[in-house]
């Protein structure tokens, strides 16, 4: 059933540490309700620690069409990867 | 210790739970429905905390399960206000918000109890109810504050559901708490809410009573109870 409640788009925190993912929007009337129903709706197997709420409409993205222009200049400059540096072994894992 | 009164606090939840579960795939927003889902489960979690205590102490082999289903409406000692129907949102959540606000008091009350079982069960389902009030209480001042049709319901809901609210605080020997003491914490909270929701609380202190003591159900439980036990009672080996 449709309703007129404005989109916000849910992010969660997994757990302490990590960074808050974005796992999926909802519909609710304002920010707090936002909370609550992404509580009920994105937390309900123990999934996260943290929650935040972002009205879907002040989400500015990126164009698809834009892709070439934004996207495809990055393709042939392998040497902005810094893949070309050793490592010490007494870094470990990067 | 009475085992009444473990079953009271059991009857409530599973009464409650049971009829928001009816809204299970008809609530008026997807959101919503998953909430009160969640909220009917918590219930049915507590119902079977409580009503397996009242099992243990009782101590003739009943387990939560046969208390829930193999048990008549006379038999139920829940609060009238819990089995009234649910009729449209409106009375749901006012419904949902006085006992809340009750349930609230009584468990926070129930905390301190000497006894440790009662005590743990209390601290458990505190945390959760602490999220059904929050969400009640928020869902009538939005709804009693929002537009001329909901606040009209809402009203509506409220006169319609207080006859219940005196229930609450009767006092008898079988209670796990002074009911009458939890009185104040539910005013305060309730008149605040209803100011901020815009709505009128009714005058009239007339209490509908019998729930609690089993004298007189109201004819919605036979009803609901005759759904909800319907399976086990008609394939009483049932598993799944």
């Amino acid at each position: 059933m449709s309703n007129g409640w404005p989109l916000w788009e849910v992010f969660i925190r997994g757990q302490h540490g990590l960074s808050h993912r974005h796992v999926g929007s909802l519909h609710a009337t304002d920010a707090a309700h936002a909370i609550q129903n992404a509580r009920d709706v994105y937390t309900r197997r123990k999934e996260g620690v943290s929650i935040w709420v972002v009205p879907a409409a002040e989400i500015t993205a990126s164009s698809p069409d834009d892709k070439g222009s934004l996207y495809d200049p990055a393709d042939d400059k392998i040497y902005r990867h810094p893949s070309f540096f050793d490592i010490p072994d007494d870094a470990g894992a990067m | 210790m009475s085992v009444t009164g473990l079953i009271r606090l059991g009857d409530n939840a599973l009464v409650l739970g049971q009829r928001l579960s009816e809204w299970c795939g008809h609530a008026p927003a997807l959101e919503e429905d998953i909430a009160l889902a969640n909220i009917a489960l918590d219930l049915i979690g507590q119902t079977q905390l409580w009503l397996g205590l009242a099992g243990d102490r009782e101590g003739q082999g009943r387990s939560a399960d046969t208390l829930a289903f193999h048990r008549d409406a006379w038999d139920f000692r829940n609060l009238l206000l819990v089995e009234q129907p649910n009729r449209d949102f409106a009375v749901t959540m006012m419904r949902q918000f006085l006992f809340d606000t009750w349930h609230f008091e009584a468990l926070t009350a129930l905390t301190t109890h000497d006894d440790a079982d009662i005590s743990a069960i209390a601290q458990k389902s505190l945390k959760e109810v602490t999220y059904h009030r929050e969400r009640s209480t928020d869902m009538v001042i939005a709804l009693g504050d929002g537009t001329e049709e909901s606040h009209i319901r809402m009203q509506g809901a409220l006169d319609r559901l207080w006859p219940y609210v005196g229930e609450m605080f009767t006092r008898d020997d079988d209670d796990l708490t002074d009911m009458v003491a939890l009185r104040p914490g539910f005013d305060a909270h309730a008149a605040a809410t209803l100011e901020a929701a815009t709505l009128t609380q009714p005058a009239s202190d007339f209490a509908h009573q019998g729930g609690k003591t089993g004298a007189r159900h109201s004819e919605h439980l036979g009803h609901m109870l005759a759904t909800m036990q319907s399976l086990p009672r008609s394939y009483p080996d049932a598993t799944w």
